[in-house]
């Protein structure tokens, strides 16, 4: 069934009687060309672009809870293709020209919303390195701005320009970059994919891999048995764990990233703003609550919950670029589990087992990366060979010595 | 969380650093024939369970020792506070 202005009328008209469920709910069954662990954004859009472009629609997604109940529902909702490095920037121009398209793509509303990515810089240093960002973004064809003071004050005067430690001298601008509905993305995906024949199967746990002269050819599951030609894992925030029972280490810490939503404004925020000097990143909900977040709390931990001194430091970061912020009341926060790796750079890759492909270590960037994320692990699920963008993720680029590290802190994941 | 420091009693964790896991301490020989693969996954690779772990904190904002805490990452319920330096020093025994 698709979707349209006229069906949300006609469906208003006669008492929104005819409205199907989205995905079926079905049982799994005992043999699948490809089974997906994980029904969060990257899961399910690996199996939309498995089905849409790669033809393979033989497909089980399965997921330890319900559909989108991890990282999916609970991050900033940010996008932003602004990376310097070569190995990051043409995969997340890719992502940014996916969402541009993606509401049309897979007729959802996902509320993309292109209202721009302001980094501020709070010295001439920063202006410089900015402005090679920008100019490493435009190589590789996203789009860059940069603005000095006035150009910042006449799109947000309300910022702290003269702050005594950290004055504002400019920023770097990203106009396409902008906010998503974030569940609305894993229910797009859901849906797209549920209709070209993937099943979604929800509350099924993986327990293990089923492994046969060293090769996956499946998985264990509280549900049973269910084999596989490949298997793919994209499960970031529990990749630790999960690939655990396939007897790998990764070069991955699992930390909690707090984020915060205060009571509901008038539209105050342009866009999205982050501070060059801390780590505070804050947009507007089209509901009016500002949305924020900063660092990650830096002590390995699976519970989805973090602590104060976080909380404290980020409320500290908005007030130094935003004292106005002091006047709202924080309404909710919360936590996810981030994959960190080791050098804050992601994996689309087979592992050294045969049958069995690993998506993950996102560190708190995955939600930018879900439509190129889902594309580039269905393509090497379906070709066996990496995407064209995608082709630095490897698991064993340490040992190469080819670390992907925007920040250059080096092997220590909770610095990223 | 409280970190209940075995020389000053119970701290805020806002005054340590976090490292991590507490392998770390135990650096692989550098004249091993597998030295290269054994400092690849030294460095890069980890655990990193769901439960019990064991890791490094420094007090930087205290005594400047180093710790290895036993935390449940799952909890965040702490059961047991050591001197790295201790530890280090049974680890060194045993080999």
């Amino acid at each position: 069934m698709g979707y349209s202005g006229w069906k949300v009328i006609w469906q208003g008209l006669t008492g929104n009687t005819g409205w199907k469920p989205a995905w079926r709910e079905p049982d799994p069954k005992p043999s699948y060309d490809v089974i997906i662990v994980g029904a969060g954004g990257h899961g399910l859009a690996a199996a939309y672009y498995l089905a849409k472009e790669f033809g393979i629609t033989n497909v089980a997604v399965i997921e330890k809870g319900w559909l989108g109940s991890g990282n999916i529902g609970r991050n900033t909702t940010i996008i932003r293709s602004n990376y310097l490095l070569p190995g990051n920037e043409p995969f997340y121009e890719f992502s940014m020209k996916l969402w541009e398209g993606l509401e049309q793509d897979f007729n959802y509303n996902a509320m993309v919303s292109q209202r721009g990515i302001l980094n501020l810089c709070h010295s001439d240093p920063q202006r410089d390195a900015f402005n090679r960002r920008g100019n490493s973004m435009r190589l590789a064809g996203a789009d860059a701005v940069l603005l000095d003071a006035d150009g910042v004050r006449e799109m947000c005067p309300f910022l702290d320009f003269d702050n005594a430690r950290f004055p504002i001298k400019g920023g770097i601008l990203q106009p396409r970059g902008g906010t998503v509905r974030h569940d609305a993305v894993a229910w797009g995906y859901a849906r797209g994919a549920d209709s070209q024949g993937v099943d979604i199967i929800q509350n099924c746990e993986v327990t293990g891999f089923v492994m046969e002269s060293g090769v996956c050819m499946g998985v264990e599951t509280n549900r049973g048995t269910i084999r596989a030609k490949k298997v793919g894992v994209a499960v970031a925030g529990s990749s630790g764990r999960v690939m655990a029972k396939a007897g790998m280490r990764l070069p991955i810490e699992s930390h909690v990233l707090q984020a915060f939503v205060t009571e509901g404004l008038k539209p105050v925020l342009p866009g999205v703003i982050t501070f060059g000097a801390g780590h505070f990143y804050v947009s507007q909900s089209d509901k009016g609550g500002l949305v924020f977040g900063g660092d990650i709390d830096g002590y390995n931990t699976y519970a989805q919950r973090g602590n104060l001194p976080v909380v404290e430091d980020v409320c500290e970061g908005g007030m130094a670029i935003m004292p106005m912020i002091g006047r709202t009341r924080l309404l909710r926060s919360w936590g996810g589990i981030m994959d960190m790796s080791m050098d804050g750079s992601p994996f689309i890759d087979k592992t050294h087992i045969d049958g069995l492909y690993f998506n993950g270590g996102w560190c708190y960037g995955g939600f930018k990366a879900t439509p190129a994320s889902g594309f580039c692990f269905a393509h090497l699920l379906a070709k066996d060979e990496p995407h064209p963008t995608a082709t630095k993720y490897r698991l064993d680029r340490f040992r190469r010595g080819a670390m992907i590290d925007e920040k250059g802190v080096g092997a220590q994941p909770n610095l990223h | 969380m409280i970190i209940n420091h075995p020389h000053l009693g119970p701290r805020d964790a806002q005054e340590f650093v976090y490292l991590g896991d507490a392998s770390l301490m135990d650096r692989p020989d550098w004249q091993d024939e597998n030295a290269a693969d054994n400092f690849h996954d030294y460095l890069y690779l980890r655990d990193n369970p769901d439960g019990e772990h064991r890791e490094l904190w420094y007090h930087e904002q205290g005594d400047r020792s180093w710790l290895v805490v036993t935390r449940n990452t799952l909890t965040h319920e702490i059961t047991r506070v050591e001197l790295a330096r201790d530890v280090a020093i049974a680890m060194r025994r045993r080999k």
